[in-house]
């Protein structure tokens, strides 16, 4: 497979697929493993995680001891390239002022997206989580049921590789045999945070993370994914022979060179394009899709960024899969006498309900974590348990003052120590000299941080519109955000803080800080803004991501999301984009599309 | 304080402090709160070469002066002295590391900047009238009273801006410090190095902690 450049171009393709992160990734190697002619369009530039990770680097390699700059708002080693909260010439706007009304919109420009960074969470949406309306009577269900999604997630976790275990707990569903790796142990703090959470009620379980804490079976599984296709069973267990189980070190936000993370550019790409079924054509900006006589979208409009110039590409099925506020953007931009409120929205609903998740912490000094032993607990790369949401019965009983869950996410532990760590660690324990360093060796590796991570309700005040004002540097309209939290958020945030400062002080520790609930986006999992549902008219797509009104038009990124589940939404990303892949391919073969 | 495994998190929050400083000080208008400000920053870009190791003054120019660095190397090895198990700070290239991180162009660097270059002169001023002699030229024990007197919990009056100055240098030797080797093995680091398996914390420690 060709990575090509605009001259390149076929004159058409089965399926066009806009972004090549974790849905344009499953979608594309869903499509051409089975023998549909791809064209993936990336706005960044191509980017190859075996030759640019900085896997070892220390600090004091880079620029500013590696810390945060506007440059690179995660740090230096960040993996993220040409993006961030702002990228030069791709501005976005907030229509309030207040800050508590803002909406943070992080982009990554560059093959793969966001997947290159992310932090390999990886869990799965329950049975209450598609059927959310149902259960309390608020917000949205979904036209799908986790049984419709279950085989799916199967497939992702067997594909990606995912670290966990199976716990039985409510609506934290369990993977069957033979799905998940081993996960690693719990580092120090970790396994102490277990214990004394139990007397808070709060069950420390291993998280799932996307980590390969051993090699794949790939022939096993790779007969599993792909029955009765030889070719696709070869490739895809070549592929996952390739990667090489983690070695204990380095953090996943950096990227991994030996693929033992999961990252749309390791695992997904290089398959496809074994296939030779897959052209990928970067740095091409999408601007819009283009629509035929027949009512059908005939190909996309996109700026070649290395030349400036207005190009287009022809397929039979156009799938936006630019992340859910870039899809959004290109159908609202995407403009006809047949659709003069945009594409696909004859509904009125695109770019409406719009969701992120409630992010809040608590942090702490635990005593008792001061002074331990030297050891090594780099471990996965990122943590090893969390705490799922567990008072589902409580919050159906009423006895709690807002309607949806958060789960816990853990940070213990002798990290690599960074600026931030170690300068607010000299802030924290004050004076100079021999004393300092005495002080320093004793409490680093002594502070724990409680994160609540929770669901957002979809709400009517939470969407996103085109800013009549302003285009980006190629003269596309840019994004305007509308954001409200309500009271559930802003209480499941409070609930939160009680909660971690009461397992902070099981532990003996006393809180050193607390995170209020921050502004939209900054989690990161923004989801919704073109919703499925079962009725054309409150809905955008159809269970399938199929555009109601353009029926060879799909959205498998987080934009038909119709609730977003305190589970980070990457693994169910991927199981829905692979769900609709596979019926396109059908369609295709029925001739349908 | 910041203590997660992810950095990713960590430097969320850093990152929204900076980028809210960074739109109120353009002053943006009330339509535009959040849109471009990384436009008005020329540091290393967006896409750095990530594998390169970058040499101190090469990306931006320096600040300091001969004499403002002979202060602050005497104010870093103060922070952090040479003791039984590892050197002071300025033999690990803490000084270049604050010339570096007030000289650079991204805006908390250039809010730490005056606060560096003023708290130096300070020193200086304070030990002129003190002792009659700059900083750098004092007997340790008169180092010391100046310290003692900017490092208290509750400063006197009169050091309420040099005390400020001197907790921000300090977070500033320390982060310098304790991210280069020597630093980190200093807090018994010992990770950041490929291993075939990953056994959780040995024995003594789970028995420390009361779980074993």
């Amino acid at each position: 497979m060709p990575l090509i450049d605009t001259a390149g171009l076929q004159k058409e393709y089965d399926v066009i697929v806009v972004g090549s992160g974790a849905a344009g990734g499953q979608t594309a190697y869903t499509l051409t493993l089975d023998g549909a002619k791809v064209l993936m369009l990336e706005a960044g530039r191509n980017y190859v995680p075996e030759i640019e990770t900085p896997m070892f680097h220390t600090p004091d390699q880079a620029p500013l001891r590696a810390t945060s700059t506007l440059d690179k708002e995660f740090g230096f080693y960040d993996a993220t390239v040409d993006g961030g909260w702002q990228i030069p010439g791709e501005p976005y706007s907030s229509a309030s002022t207040d800050a508590d009304r803002t909406f943070w919109w992080w982009r990554a420009r560059m093959l793969g997206g966001r997947t290159n960074h992310w932090g390999r969470i990886s869990l799965r949406n329950g049975p209450y989580d598609f059927k959310p309306k149902t259960r309390d009577g608020l917000g949205f269900d979904w036209p799908i049921s986790y049984d419709d999604v279950a085989p799916y997630y199967d497939k992702v976790e067997m594909l990606v590789g995912i670290y966990g275990d199976n716990h039985g707990l409510e609506n934290t569903p369990d993977s069957p045999a033979g799905c998940l790796l081993p996960p690693p142990k719990p580092r120090a703090g970790e396994a102490l945070i277990q214990k004394h959470a139990k007397k808070t009620g709060v069950p420390v379980i291993a998280v799932h993370r996307a980590v390969l804490t051993q090699q794949l079976d790939f022939k096993r599984n790779a007969a599993l994914l792909h029955p009765n296709n030889p070719r696709a069973q070869q490739i895809v267990a070549d592929s996952m022979r390739s990667r090489a189980p983690c070695f204990w070190a380095t953090d996943c936000g950096r990227g991994c060179s030996i693929k033992a993370n999961y990252q749309s550019t390791t695992v997904h790409l290089p398959p496809a394009m074994a296939t030779g079924n897959l052209d990928i054509l970067p740095n091409a900006m999408v601007r819009e899709v283009e629509m035929g006589k027949n009512g059908r979208a005939t190909g996309v409009v996109f700026i070649d960024k290395t030349t400036g110039k207005e190009e287009r590409a022809k397929g039979r099925i156009i799938v936006l899969a630019a992340s859910a506020c870039e899809s959004v953007r290109i159908l609202l931009n995407s403009k006809s006498a047949q659709f003069p409120q945009g594409l696909a929205n004859s509904s009125g609903k695109v770019g409406k309900y719009l969701m992120d998740t409630v992010g809040a912490s608590v942090t702490g000094q635990i005593p008792m974590l001061e002074d331990l032993p030297p050891h090594n607990e780099d471990g996965a790369g990122g943590m090893h348990v969390y705490a799922p949401w567990w008072l589902y019965k409580e919050q159906m009983a009423g006895k709690l003052d807002f309607a949806r869950g958060y789960h816990i996410e853990i940070g213990a532990g002798r990290d690599m120590p960074s600026f931030g760590s170690t300068a607010g660690l000299a802030n924290h324990v004050g004076g100079y000299g021999k004393k300092f360093k005495q002080d320093m060796r004793r409490y680093y590796g002594s502070f724990v941080s409680l994160v609540c991570r929770g669901e957002m309700i979809p709400n009517e005040d939470s969407y996103c519109d085109i800013d009549p004002q302003k285009k980006d540097q190629y003269g596309i309209p840019t994004l305007r955000f509308h954001w409200k939290w309500s009271e559930h958020e802003q209480r499941q945030a409070l609930h939160s803080h009680k909660a971690f400062t009461e397992i902070i002080q099981n532990m003996g520790g006393r809180v050193t800080g607390k995170q209020d609930l921050l502004p939209g986006g900054y989690i990161i999992h923004e989801v919704g803004g073109a919703i499925m549902g079962a009725d054309p008219k409150s809905s955008v797509v159809n269970q399938w991501g199929q555009s109601w009104d353009v029926k060879n038009l799909f959205l498998t990124d987080g934009a038909p999301f119709p609730s977003n589940a305190d589970k980070n939404p990457t693994l169910t990303i991927m199981a829905l984009a692979w769900r609709s892949a596979d019926y396109m391919l059908a369609a295709m073969k029925r001739k349908e599309l | 304080m910041e203590t997660f495994n992810d950095s990713m998190r960590i430097d969320r929050r850093t990152a929204l402090k900076w980028v809210l400083a960074a739109s109120a000080a353009l002053q943006l208008p009330a339509t535009a709160l959040a849109q471009d400000t990384a436009k008005s920053v020329t540091g290393y870009g967006k896409d750095p070469n990530l594998l390169k190791v970058y040499q101190i003054g090469e990306l931006w120019p320096l600040t300091l002066s001969e004499q403002q660095r002979a202060t602050a190397t005497v104010l870093s090895d103060l922070i952090i002295p040479a003791d039984d198990e590892s050197p002071a700070a300025s033999k690990v290239g803490v000084v270049d590391f604050i010339d570096e991180w007030i000289s650079a162009p991204y805006p908390n660097n250039q809010q730490d900047k005056p606060v560096v270059v003023q708290g130096l002169a300070w020193l200086d001023q304070e030990a002129q009238r003190r002792f009659k002699n700059n900083f750098s030229a004092l007997m340790e024990k008169e180092r010391v009273a100046i310290c003692d007197d900017i490092s208290a919990a509750k400063p006197a009056a009169q050091f309420e801006q040099a005390a400020k100055f001197f907790a921000r240098y300090r977070a500033l030797t320390a982060g310098g410090y304790y991210t280069t080797p020597v630093g980190m093995k200093d807090l018994r680091y010992v990770g950041n190095v490929a291993m075939t398996k990953f056994d959780g914390p040995p024995p003594e420690v789970l028995k420390k902690l009361g779980l074993l």
